[in-house]
């Protein structure tokens, strides 16, 4: 079977992303699964043992300052490389910026078609697209080259399968215009032990109903409770109450997760654009008319600050 | 500095969203369509470039005629003025077919500095400024929350799911922008009889060199099969709280295991 390239996707912090593993399981299936990974010296050895665990039987590794250093335009110019060597039957990327970003350049460089946010890929290359915010789904084809394609978090479910993988080291030759967008400085923020909010099971949302930033402790402690991520609607955004990051909706993240909590959220088309393919949506809202109780599979029409301290309770009551 | 800005029109996000049935492509004709809501911060970036800098800011749009529309709307904040690239052929055109003929007209029209929204609301596929910045070999800067200008320097600070990062490069590049950059100012009734009389350039896929086959469906590289509407979600229980609305809220979770 030819071998389907996945870009790997990890952080500094919690190592390979799920939608990594997403992407090894759904390689699987097309073919043999090699890893990609594209970093900094030393990168590829701290995630070896997870990309075997889920099927990786070979791991390409491109290690340098220079892949570090710059933004996405010398990751593109090794995968472009590799592609043309050994002509996989697909090539995966993550639907993250960086994901799409990577692989926009080796569209353009490989004249190649493009698919992004893509939740399903046939044997036949034929990918599962949703659009228009969730209200619409599409299938579609790349019809020049081979498919390159974006997937989307939280599309699979994935499944390990071990396998004990071949490194082989890439030489990195990257050119002058690889170089032109420089990282001058990576600043960490504050995190916690929150999964990361486009892969998290579980996302507990607050919005304008949240009142004010330190309220936003409510939604974070149902979060935590539950093990999921912290969200917010532009709304709470915009009046500062959390950072713009965890912003759900139009013109932010997209979530898809098993489950998904809006507090004092009433589901405006921009915050829906970013969560209605959750899985099970809850709300919580006081006004019995908001949009949001048309998703909410459960809805709870009442004051937020008497309803999630007492759900955060009942919680702890039943672990 | 000369400054060029990106402008899509679309349909409005507000709104039934729906793909033509005959041909796969995005409904536009019965949709309500607008500028793309990310590009108002790329324009309104550029404004205040050249109020502090000087130079021109130039809109350049791809898209059928009514595109008009909007491109007088985006002049109405305070560009100079707009080119429009429309050619029937190019109806049809995927994303590495726009991306070519966005970077044949940004090659006639020098800029400087390319700004944009850093996605459509329609299509949300975020590759249009790394597609052109490799075409035209630049530096792309994406997904700014800040810009700064020192001569020919640019500095951008781009969130990530980490935390910051701090990109530089120098001109000539493209930069993508967040809403979270600026506050989009409003067209005052001046900028909008303004606008009206602003220069608007047309130019065909003739005027760029690319041939009607390198676009359109017939130079797309990919290709929509079939689409059909998702199911709207209905709604499940709604209960009002009686003093155990969160408990009760707990009980739904325990069903559906998530407790």
């Amino acid at each position: 079977m030819s071998e389907v390239l996945v870009v790997v996707e990890a952080t500094r912090e919690f190592g390979v992303k799920k939608v990594t593993l997403e992407m090894l399981t759904l390689a699987r299936e097309l073919g043999t699964p090699s890893a990609v990974v594209l970093g900094g010296p030393g990168a590829a050895e701290a995630l070896s043992a997870k990309l075997g665990e889920y099927g990786a039987e070979k791991i390409y590794a491109a290690e340098s300052e220079e892949i570090d250093g710059y933004l996405v335009a010398p990751k593109a110019t090794v995968v472009a490389e590799l592609v043309s060597r050994v002509q996989p039957a697909a090539v995966l990327l993550a639907s993250s910026q960086e994901g799409k970003e990577i692989a926009a350049r080796l569209a353009v460089k490989l004249d190649n078609g493009i698919l992004t946010d893509v939740v399903g890929l046939a044997a036949d290359g034929t990918a599962t697209q949703v659009a228009f915010a969730g209200s619409a789904i599409v299938k579609s084809k790349v019809t020049r080259g081979l498919p390159l394609v974006t997937v989307r978090p939280n599309s699979v479910n994935p499944t390990p399968a071990a396998a004990t993988p071949s490194v082989e080291q890439l030489t990195v030759a990257v050119t002058d215009t690889d170089k032109l967008a420089r990282v001058v400085e990576r600043v960490a923020e504050q995190k916690g032990s929150r999964p990361e909010l486009t892969e998290a099971g579980v996302v507990v949302s607050g919005g304008r109903g949240v009142g004010n930033a330190d309220n936003f402790k409510l939604v974070e402690e149902l979060a935590d409770l539950l093990g999921g991520a912290v969200g917010a609607s532009r709304a709470a955004v915009d009046s500062g109450y959390y950072p713009h990051q965890f912003q759900v909706g139009q013109t932010g993240k997209t979530v898809s997760p098993q489950l998904y909590v809006a507090l004092g959220i009433s589901g405006a088309i921009q915050h829906r654009a970013g969560m209605q393919t959750s899985k099970t949506i809850v709300a919580v809202n006081k006004d019995g008319e908001a949009p949001i109780f048309e998703l909410a599979d459960f809805g709870v029409v009442g004051d937020l600050f008497k309803i999630v301290p007492q759900a955060a309770d009942e919680v702890r009551k039943r672990k | 500095m000369n400054i060029v800005v990106l402008v899509k029109q679309v349909p409005d996000s507000g709104a039934d969203r729906n793909l033509r049935t005959d041909d796969n492509t995005v409904d536009r004709g019965s949709a309500n369509n607008v500028i793309n809501e990310m590009d108002e911060y790329a324009i309104e970036e550029a404004l205040k470039i050249k109020e502090a800098h000087g130079g021109e800011v130039t809109v350049l749009t791809m898209g059928p005629d009514r595109a008009t529309e909007s491109i007088r709307k985006a002049l109405s904040m305070g560009p100079d003025k707009a080119v429009h690239v429309v050619d029937d052929a190019l109806h049809g055109s995927c994303a590495v077919a726009t991306s070519k003929v966005l970077a044949a007209a940004l090659g006639q029209l020098n800029a400087d500095l390319v700004l944009c929204g850093s996605e459509s609301t329609d299509g949300r596929v975020q590759v249009m400024p790394h597609m052109i910045a490799e075409r035209l070999g630049m530096a792309a800067l994406t997904g700014a929350r800040k810009l700064t200008v020192d001569g020919s320097t640019l500095t951008v600070e781009r969130q990530t799911e980490e935390g910051y990062e701090v990109v530089t490069a120098t001109t000539p590049a493209v930069v993508s922008v967040w809403d979270t950059i600026n506050e989009p100012r409003y067209p005052s009734f001046k900028g909008i009889m303004a606008a009206k009389k602003k220069p608007v350039q047309t130019l065909s896929l003739g005027d760029l060199g690319v041939a009607p086959a390198e676009v359109g469906f017939e130079g797309a590289t990919s290709a929509v099969l079939e689409h059909t509407k998702r199911p709207p979600r209905s709604g499940g229980a709604k209960i009002t709280d009686e003093g155990d609305g969160g408990v009760k809220l707990v009980e739904f979770l325990a069903t559906e295991k998530f407790v």
